[in-house]
């Protein structure tokens, strides 16, 4: 997906240029967009595997509500991609099924 | 467990919530505002289209400038703000409450009263392969590219003509995206006429009686089978159409987003006009559990200007019983509050909601 360049009413200031990596690839992203926002830029629309049908999943209503957007951040599973913001770093992977827990 | 220094707890900080904490705090009451968003302002962040209405409801003002207003209204020294934080349980007798604050750790505090003002889903409508990547709900696609900046598909098909459905679509249009076709079950358009005849002016074609059959693809959206109906709704064979799509966009209803009641005790009933299964309540927009009041999409799928007002009503009503006003200025600006929910629900479109307030005021939740 391209960002948009011209809008009749709206302006969107670019932050700060910031880089998470998903799967090891690193994506350049603006500071203040959601994790979703930054992978739908870089062409990733899929975002987990099903628990049952091991189907690809992608995002659905963008406002945390359907679960269809978890994924792996940080070593963390089951993350809300759509409400949750890019930080410098960030570590994002696709998840398969439920998740891993990993101890501290 | 905490020890508390806030009065009310509100969770949802959009049009409701907001509306609730701007009449708390000029009664002097101390909030905590609980929002999962990173931003405050629920969906109106992205609302870039102008309100209808009259001017106390912000009629000709764009969604996307209601929350700063709002936001004017509110003390900033009565209220906490965690934004990006999510209520995961509230438990009665003492509305014990678990928040998971910035998606990181989990707090528990207590409160005399609660308002939730969680909003609505998006609804989804059953068809082969309809969990594809590239299928959104309506709600996802302004998002993208009203909050984000995004084109969310190069070719959309958008399937429902509501008033979301025919707004979003135009929206897109002025966001760079070519909105191929957009389809409605019903045999008529359900939005707005000055909404339709846009949409239809910049090109779009329109199909009533017309429903999607498949989304064609593996990984990912590409294209999508519709199907005619008769006047029955079935599907009639033979008229079959593919058209090539990158992007589904579903613009097919919302549904009362109000688990948080549910797990709190709230008595539920069905009312179909006001968008299916409800938790109970009255006209101080109380539930059936002492302290938790609803207000806005949570309790029944309208607008938001109506939620605006439902979230002012449950701000006074919880002043009223906090004695923080007089009863008699209490009072007063309930009921204009109750005359100004009245007005918006005048016109044809309200008819629906009118009724299904009815059902409920006549309904009890034994």
């Amino acid at each position: 997906m391209d960002r948009i360049k011209n809008h009749p009413i709206l302006d969107f200031e670019k932050n700060e240029k910031i880089t998470i990596s998903f799967e090891g690839r690193e994506i350049e992203c603006f500071r203040g967009e959601t994790i979703v926002s930054a992978l739908s830029v870089a062409g990733i629309t899929t975002l987990r595997e099903n628990v049952k049908t091991h189907r690809p999943q992608g995002l659905f209503c963008a406002i945390g509500k359907c679960s269809s957007c978890l994924m792996e951040v940080n070593g963390v599973p089951n993350v809300r991609t759509c409400i949750v913001l890019v930080e410098d770093g960030m570590t994002v992977r696709r998840q398969n099924g439920k998740g891993v827990l990993h101890e501290d | 467990m905490k020890t508390d220094s806030f009065d009310v707890l509100v969770i949802g900080g959009g049009p409701a919530g907001l509306c609730a904490c701007a009449e708390l705090s000029r009664c002097g009451i101390k909030v905590l505002l609980v929002d999962e968003g990173p931003v405050l302002g629920g969906q109106l962040v992205k609302q870039t289209h102008k309100f209808f209405g009259s001017r106390e409801h912000y009629a000709g003002v764009r969604g996307i400038e209601i929350p700063d207003k709002l936001q004017e209204e509110i003390d900033e020294k009565l209220i906490t703000v965690y934004s990006s934080s999510t209520v995961v349980g509230i438990y009665p007798p003492n509305n014990n409450v678990l928040i998971y604050r910035d998606q990181k750790k989990v707090e528990e505090h207590s409160f005399k009263y609660i308002i939730i003002a969680t909003g609505a889903s998006e609804n989804m409508i059953l068809f082969e392969n309809n969990d594809l990547p590239g299928i959104y709900g309506a709600g996802a696609v302004q998002t993208l590219m009203n909050q984000y900046g995004i084109i969310p598909g190069k070719n959309m098909l958008m399937v429902g003509a509501g008033n979301i459905g025919l707004i979003v679509s135009y929206q897109l249009l002025q966001a760079g995206c070519r909105v191929k076709k957009l389809i409605e079950a019903a045999p008529s358009i359900g939005g707005y006429l000055v909404h339709a005849s846009k949409i239809i002016r910049m090109g779009i074609p329109v199909q009533t009686s017309t429903t999607i059959l498949k989304a064609i693809g593996t990984e990912k959206v590409e294209g999508a089978i519709t199907v005619k109906l008769d006047e029955n709704w079935n599907q009639i064979e033979g008229t079959e159409e593919e058209i090539e799509v990158d992007t589904i966009c579903l613009s097919v209803g919302l549904a009362p987003s109000y688990k948080l009641a549910v797990h709190a005790g709230c008595k539920q009933i069905f009312i179909r006009e006001l968008g299916g299964m409800i938790p109970w309540r009255n006209s101080s927009q109380e539930t059936s559990v002492n302290g938790i009041y609803i207000a806005g999409d949570a309790c029944g799928v309208e607008e938001a200007s109506s939620a605006m007002i439902e979230g002012r009503l449950a701000g006074l009503n919880i002043a009223k019983c906090m004695k923080r006003l007089s009863e008699k200025a209490c009072n007063e600006k309930i009921d204009d509050n109750l005359i100004s929910l009245d007005k918006l629900r005048s016109g044809p479109f309200g008819e629906r909601i009118v009724e299904g307030i009815r059902k409920l005021e006549g309904k009890s939740y034994e």
